[in-house]
């Protein structure tokens, strides 16, 4: 899933103290799973704004809602008759739908209430971890299912690097957190499998134009379209 | 019969120990940085090798360096990371190398940047150290660009080196990965700096059983250690270094104002040992702000003076 | 017991404090309480295994949301006693309402006419 943080409640004071009516809008796809943008995290945002507000002697009108998700155009229905009366809308889901939010309603403040990280999975509560960097060629076929892209710290297709020690990438002594090495992690894989002459070889190129680098990208599929 | 004209390749293929060295340009824009450094050691090595923003701390470009040396007349090993510049850039300044006559490029991965002094920087990293000499070799052998544009002259004639660490995990992939840089093209290589002369040599025996000792020439990298604080940083704080208890210890042993004497001593018996090690072909000596140490050194190893090459 | 705690103390009764949300704790300042204390059982002796310590948890992170938007931590806090340590229970609640009488009322009622912790 979408990976997300809380942005520092200061950040968002921030944002808003100069306005009368905001709307607190989370989202209950990703960011309800990492516990960053659900109809929870929402409540006790919006409480805590008001109670800021309050303390400071300010009438502030801070309401919640929590959609389904904000990266579909339907589920903003919910909010469509109302979202004129408030000045700005603090949006708990991922860029995404922050930004989809934005373009839907197209003169509000629409604010970022996270910080979007990655896209991961959860280790154990609390935990979560990047595995993908959506670089639009998948390569883990010839990887033993573990990406060189986003677990490897140089992205390396000819890895590992000669700071491979013990496991643990070379950043993890500057991090003061073990980082596994990536390539060390898909060695292990290959060599349970019996692959390991993928070390001998050099690997094919790779094409960046999929990815981010390539510029903005769309997807239109004439197969699913109606 | 050598394929470029670097005068490493000449001395390495005439059957010769090599002599490299490093420098490491200044932090600054001092045209005379370098060309100081060089002078201290050039008529005891072979080459030079000028260092790129290593550990991901900027100074002075290496291909800047290079030309310096280049017009004094002295022979410049460019190494090129891949962890600041995309594919556009490193075969813009392969040609730019190539159009001062550097024969010689070290193609590098890269210390991650997040220990230099801007670790917010963007992660480059387009190729990785495989993939440069891949490239290289493709514009020297097959005069083209990456893209597929073809140089009808004037085209790179490199002598391509890369690095390998015999002590970095894991250590069963170590001999293969050095079969993947010779099968894109590297020809010779200068490892990580040797102290666990076991571990180097157990490597070494692997390289020899894939025979490829015979396809690249293995120039062994060596760093004398000034005092017990230098041994246990590289112990403890740099990564894929193997400083085994009993080089600390050694130098623990005598006071400290023979420490460094004694770190000099300890290279020029490693020297000693590893001409006994079949497939190395020489030495790379990384003597960091130390260069003045390295005319000692190659002196007392046998090495002085260098032979001379058309 | 019939001993007597002070009469601005309002109870809330749950089964175990794992129940209590983060939520309860802001909602209960949020309309005018001047202090909430969570009183869970002994460390250690949770009937439902670690509730207690879910709740724990929980009244720190408020604590740290109170200090993030200006207000004191101290208006939260946690207490550990056992169902049969009556007098510990009227202790603790006197002990509390005397700590939160000394902060002074609930900022967010007064809307900052008594300023908590200086802008």
């Amino acid at each position: 899933m979408i990976v997300a943080k809380p942005k520092p409640i200061g950040e968002i004071i921030d944002m808003i103290k100069d306005l009368n009516k905001v709307l607190v809008a989370g989202c209950n796809g990703c960011v309800a799973v990492c516990e960053a943008g659900g109809l929870k995290e929402v409540e006790v945002l919006a409480s805590a704004l008001r109670m800021h507000f309050m303390q400071e002697g300010k009438r502030m009108e801070i309401d919640e809602v929590s959609l389904t998700r904000q990266c579909d155009k339907e589920y903003f229905q919910p909010i469509d008759d109302q979202i004129d009366k408030y000045d700005a809308v603090v949006s708990l889901a991922c860029g995404a739908g922050i930004q989809y939010m934005a373009e839907n309603f197209g003169e509000k403040v629409i604010f970022p209430g996270v910080d979007t990280c990655f896209i991961g999975v959860t280790l154990e509560q609390g935990v979560w971890s990047e595995r993908c960097q959506a670089c639009g060629q998948c390569v883990l076929a010839t990887t033993g299912g573990i990406c060189p892209i986003a677990r490897c710290s140089k992205r390396m297709l000819n890895g590992p690097c000669g700071g491979s020690e013990d496991g643990k990438c070379e950043i993890s002594i500057v991090l003061g957190r073990d980082v596994p090495c990536g390539w060390h992690l898909i060695y292990e894989r290959l060599k349970k499998m019996g692959q390991l002459d993928r070390f001998a070889h050099p690997s094919e190129d790779k094409d960046w134009i999929a990815s981010r680098d390539g510029g903005p990208r769309e997807i239109t599929r004439e197969d699913v379209r109606p | 019969m050598t394929t470029t004209p670097s005068k490493l390749e000449k001395i390495i293929k005439s059957g010769q120990y090599a002599v490299t060295s490093e420098c490491g340009p200044p932090r600054n824009g001092n045209p005379e940085g370098i060309a100081k450094k060089a002078e201290l050691i050039k008529d005891h090595v072979d080459a030079i090798n000028v260092t790129d923003n290593q550990t991901a701390v900027v100074r002075q470009c290496s291909l800047a360096s290079c030309i310096r040396l280049k017009l004094m007349g002295l022979e410049p090993v460019l190494q090129m990371v891949t962890r600041d510049r995309n594919r556009i850039a490193l075969q813009s300044d392969i040609l730019g190398a190539t159009a001062f006559g550097i024969s010689n490029v070290l193609c590098l991965t890269g210390d991650h940047q997040r220990f230099g002094d801007h670790p917010s920087a963007v992660n480059v990293f387009d190729y990785d150290s495989t993939k440069l000499i891949q490239t290289v070799k493709m514009m020297r052998d097959d005069g083209r660009l990456q893209g597929g544009f073809e140089m009808h002259e004037h085209r790179p004639n490199m002598f391509i080196g890369a690095a390998e660490n015999p002590f970095a995990d894991p250590f069963e992939i170590r001999a293969l990965r050095l079969a993947k840089k010779v099968e894109a093209g590297a020809q010779f290589i200068q490892t990580q700096c040797i102290y666990n002369m076991d571990k180097f040599k157990a490597w070494m025996k692997e390289v020899r059983a894939l025979g490829l000792h015979e396809k690249v020439a293995i120039l062994a990298g060596l760093t004398p250690m000034k005092n017990v604080g230098m041994a246990k940083y590289m112990k403890n704080r740099v990564p894929g270094m193997d400083v085994p208890d009993s080089v600390v210890k050694r130098l623990q042993g005598v006071p400290k104002d023979k420490q460094a004497s004694e770190g000099i001593k300890m290279l020029i018996e490693q020297i000693e040992e590893l001409k006994q090690e079949e497939g190395v072909r020489g030495f790379h000596i990384m003597a960091i702000e130390w260069e003045e140490k390295v005319p000692e050194i190659v002196e007392a190893a046998g090495l002085y003076p260098r032979p001379s090459v058309n | 017991m019939r001993l007597s705690y002070p009469t601005n103390v309002r109870i809330v009764k749950v089964p175990c404090t794992g129940r209590v949300a983060i939520i309860h704790l802001m909602k209960a300042l949020e309309r005018g309480a001047d202090g909430v204390f969570v009183a869970g059982c002994l460390e250690g002796d949770c009937h439902y295994q670690a509730g207690n310590l879910r709740a724990k948890k929980r009244v720190n992170y408020v604590k740290q949301l109170l200090a993030n938007i200006g207000a004191n931590p101290e208006r939260v806090a946690m207490y550990n006693l056992s169902a049969g340590m009556g007098p510990r229970f009227a202790e603790i609640a006197r002990e509390m309402t005397e700590k939160v009488r000394q902060l002074g009322p609930n900022p967010v009622k007064t809307g900052g006419a008594i300023k908590e912790v200086a802008a």
